[in-house]
């Protein structure tokens, strides 16, 4: 073939790599779906996606001169064109050239790659703690400065809509599997400690616009920090396999200015002081039993289903069961302490008191169960202490 | 399969091209199941893993039909998790390893001029013990507790919650332990002693090579899973506390265990293609494999450092910095050999003679998709951003590509290559294009999107996602369907090759193969090596000093 020829079908394969890289890269964007990595709004997400920008490049780069190399040489080279084999086996030159440039570029990529790594590690002076428990399957919040802490769980309109065939249509729910609860609610421009751990199994807490995620281990606590630049509500969720419910314990982020930040504060701290006079006060047995109800639908539920009929086999009925409806002492301890091996956790590091008694009450007087007990959040408190 | 029959036909062929004495066992029992013949074994490990490949198969088709749209609409949130846990099982246990074990029993004693495999009783042993370990794995969808439903890697504490039928998988993975342990040793017990005169170890065919250096990698880290999952079961029926905080254990201690185990084992599942793809170009390009002993050193560095690179996987459990820093730029080193050897095969193809039948299709097809989730391999590598990708759709996109386009499409190219060799038949070259070309799409409309998945913010393991990840889920089960399906023409064209075909395979059933497989019959004598052949230029793959 003409040396001209050559050019012009080298140039044509290097156009059909390139488009074939647009196409798959680029061009998918156009629908509208997100396709890529967030900015997100900390320096952490900031340093990573510039990384992943940069060696994704690279990547490409190496893809195209790699690919073209190859069709071009299945373009030129075939024997339906006569094409006669050459006989070389190797080129001790041409091999040390594509092993010491990949470690040219290797050096390239480890120093930033290196330098961002330093900067998610290395938690600074922060201003704040949170402490993060993941449970099976919702998180526990707790503000460790300002004495505040909430349970995170599932928003009810996704968790109606979730079930096998609930007959909801997802796109009808706002932020379906995304929304909570109870936010998280976070200053904006403030250095932020995250202290992360379990209770149950591994989870992992990863919000894509902090830029990171941090495995909840049990028994172990981790660390990751963040100063989150810009107000806003901001999404993610459970990355680490957790069992049944892996797939529905977002998390959402309500990240407010610092001064808007103090004021929800006070507010939730009014909230405490309502809280341990409902703790301390005699509750009535259709107070208990409402209470009781929003409790067990947002806790129990997704185990123990709405009509308290369980899931044999891993979650039993609670309807009719020997627990609900025997020695209330037991029932107490089974709720406040959990069961080992299964999925039945340790409520009382989870619910406050007055939700455990409201939702004892509840349990022995629903589902046909007639026990007749009222269970006062004294009660609770009483065998806590032992 | 009926196996009856392809004695009859390749008993005729036999007659026909062979002078050796055939000395097939008659019954069927005596044939198949009290076999030492290392081909017939190869046999039963390829049927098996094809069985093995179609049931996994069929459960990543539940997987994706309930992820075609948002909402619940097929199974239950832990039936969805037993699906993710045994197709990753049933694969990389049951399809991708015996598989490769398979391609070493009929294909190493005929590349390096033995008779048969060292240790024939043994190798009988290792393969009718995946039988009975795969029914005892499956068996556990049927119990109470129901199947295993925390992923393939069984994190602790949450495989510790399953029921009962827990041990049933723990005594599983034991067996297919042994059976692999006992395969490798079988493996290179073949290749240390039983090669021809002449045969020397930089003589031998690449396919030899990499399945020497992964049974090696085989025999170290099996008994690490062993002793893993040995503590799982201890931990959870009597009362042992080797991974549960409370007794004083570590829940992550599991991990860093498993992975010693699950980095080397995901080139076990490499490692054999890269021999395949590297028998399979030079033939189809009618050229030398471009720098022989650079690909040898290049397997063994990557053997290497399989060893060193473990917690990659591990990135976000809580390290010190300095391990992380080590774990990044071990990582970032296997670059190096594994460009190496893209380079060769490119560099193999390059002012070759190439013709494109269907091995050297599904061949190409690997050089191009494996460097892909080549390349998404070395993103990963970085482990700050890591903590992005880390269990998202990203990570799931980049196995795949590395094994099934990866490990999946190499194989499928060495039984294309090596089929009419097997069976005495060719098969359909124009059903064969059309499986390739049918698979090489679909597959990239299954994975490619499940990238920008991941990058947007989807965790893997869910059995249900937000609407703003709907469109791509929908593509990827579409593409999913159509790759399943596609695999039925595999099957069809097998079937058409070992009973229909009536187009005879010559002894070099390609053109420009090489290598001592080529100089036997087709199919081969059932005792493949009774005299040492003769080792010189012609007979030789491929080795630097006989190629000028």
């Amino acid at each position: 073939m003409k040396k001209q020829n050559t050019i012009i079908v080298a140039l044509a394969v290097l156009a059909a790599v390139c488009a074939a890289f647009w196409l798959l890269l680029v061009a998918p964007g156009y629908s509208g779906n997100a396709i890529n990595m967030t900015r997100g709004v900390t320096e952490q997400s900031q340093l990573n996606y510039d990384l992943h920008m940069t060696v994704l490049w690279i990547c490409v780069v190496i893809g195209i001169l790699v690919f073209s190399a190859m069709f071009l040489s299945i373009v030129l080279h075939r024997k339906s064109k006569g094409y006669k084999p050459a006989k070389f086996t190797h080129s001790t030159k041409a091999e040390m050239v594509w092993s010491i440039i990949p470690v040219f570029i290797l050096i390239v990529i480890a120093v930033p790659a290196t330098r961002a790594l330093i900067v998610m590690e290395v938690t600074p002076e922060t201003e704040m703690t949170i402490k993060i428990t993941a449970f099976q399957w919702r998180w526990k919040y707790e503000y460790l400065d300002d004495g505040i802490e909430f349970i995170s769980s599932l928003a009810e309109s996704s968790n109606a809509a979730r079930r096998l065939d609930s007959g909801i249509d997802p796109a009808t729910v706002e932020n379906y599997l995304l929304d909570v609860d109870h936010r998280l609610v976070l200053p904006a421009e403030t250095k932020i400690k995250f202290l992360i751990t379990a209770d149950d199994v591994l989870h992992s807490w990863w919000v894509p616009a902090l830029g990171w995620k941090r495995d909840a281990v049990p028994g172990f606590i981790n660390e990751g920090w963040a100063e989150i630049q810009e107000p806003g509500i901001y999404r993610g969720q459970c990355a680490e396999l957790c069992g049944r419910d892996h797939g529905f314990m977002p998390i959402v982020l309500e990240v407010l200015p610092p001064e808007q930040f103090r004021q929800w504060v006070e507010q939730q701290q009014q909230k405490n002081i309502v809280e341990d006079a409902d703790m301390e006060r005699l509750w009535t047995r259709e107070d208990l039993m409402v209470r009781g109800e929003s409790v067990y639908l947002a806790q129990c539920s997704t185990c123990h289903q709405d009509d308290g009929s369980g899931l044999a086999p891993a979650f039993p009925a609670l309807a009719g069961s020997a627990v609900a409806t025997g020695p209330l002492a037991e029932h107490i301890s089974l709720v406040l302490n959990g069961k080992s091996g299964t999925a039945m956790q340790a409520f009382g590091a989870l619910l406050s008191e007055s939700d455990v008694a409201a939702v004892l009450t509840y349990t022995r007087n629903a589902f046909g169960n007639e026990t007749g007990d009222v269970v006062q959040p004294q009660a609770i408190v009483r065998t806590k202490n032992g | 399969m009926g196996s009856e029959k392809t004695l009859a036909h390749s008993d005729h062929t036999v007659a026909e091209h062979d002078e050796h004495h055939d000395h097939k066992p008659k019954g069927f029992l005596d044939r198949w199941l009290y076999t030492t013949n290392h081909k017939d074994i190869g046999t039963l490990y390829l049927i098996f893993s094809l069985v093995m490949f179609l049931t996994g198969g069929l459960m990543a088709m539940v997987i994706r039909a309930e992820l075609f749209m948002p909402g619940l609409q097929l199974v239950e949130p832990d039936f969805f998790n037993q699906m993710t846990t045994m197709h990753a099982l049933i694969m990389v246990f049951g399809a991708v390893m015996p598989a490769w074990v398979g391609f070493a029993n009929w294909m190493i004693p005929m590349m390096i001029g033995a008779p048969d495999m060292a240790l024939p009783r043994m190798n009988n042993w290792s393969f009718w013990i995946l039988p009975f370990a795969f029914t005892m794995l499956l068996s556990t969808l049927l119990m109470d507790s129901g199947g295993p439903a925390s992923g393939w890697t069984l994190y602790p504490p949450l495989s510790l919650q399953g029921g009962q039928s827990f041990a049933f998988v723990v005594f599983s993975v034991h067996m297919m332990g042994i059976s692999s342990i006992m395969g490798s040793i079988n493996v290179i017990a073949t290749i240390v002693n039983m090669r021809a005169p002449g045969m020397t170890l930089l003589r031998m065919p690449l396919f030899v090579w990499t399945w020497l250096i992964t049974a090696f990698l085989l025999i170290a880290v099996m008994p690490v899973l062993a002793g893993a999952v040995t503590m799982l079961l201890t931990d959870h029926f009597f009362g042992t506390s080797f991974f549960n905080a409370a007794g004083g254990g570590d829940p992550v201690m599991f991990q860093h265990i498993f992975w010693f185990f699950g980095h080397p084992e995901v080139y076990i599942m490499i490692l054999p293609a890269f021999g395949v793809v590297s028998e399979i170009i030079p033939t189809f390009s009618r050229k030398p494999l471009f720098g022989y002993a650079a690909m040898v050193y290049a397997t063994a560095s990557i053997a290497f450092l399989s060893f060193i690179v473990w917690a990659h996987h591990m990135f976000s459990v809580g390290m010190p910095l300095a391990g992380e820093l080590f774990f990044m730029y071990a990582t970032m080193l296997i670059a190096i050999p594994t460009g190496v050897k893209v380079f060769n095969w490119v560099s193999t193809m390059w002012r070759g003679s190439m013709t494109f039948e269907t091995p050297m299709l599904f061949a190409i097809g690997f050089v191009v998709l494996f460097t892909i989730g080549g390349l998404s391999g070395l993103m990963l590598a970085m482990a700050s951003v890591d903590l992005q990708y880390h269990d998202s759709y990203f990570v799931v996109a980049h196995f795949h590509y590395v094994l099934v386009p990866g490990s999946v499409f190499a194989l499928m190219a060495g039984t294309y290559y090596w089929l009419p060799k097997w069976t005495g038949h060719m098969y359909s070259e124009r059903w064969g294009k059309i499986h390739f070309w049918l698979s090489a799409i679909f597959v990239n409309v299954l994975f490619f999107p499940q990238h920008y998945l991941g990058l947007a913010g989807m965790p893997r393991r869910i059995p249900d996602y937000s609407v703003q990840f709907a469109d791509f889920n929908m593509i990827s089960s579409i593409g999913g369907f159509a790759f399943g399906a596609t695999q039925l023409i595999f099957v069809g064209v097998i079937i058409h090759c070992i009973y229909k075909s009536r187009q005879v395979a010559a002894s070099r059933v390609w053109e420009g193969a090489r290598g001592l497989e080529w100089t036997l019959s087709s199919p081969p004598p059932y005792h493949s090596f009774n005299v040492p052949p003769p080792i010189n230029s012609s007979t030789v793959a491929h080795a630097d000093e006989y190629s000028h």
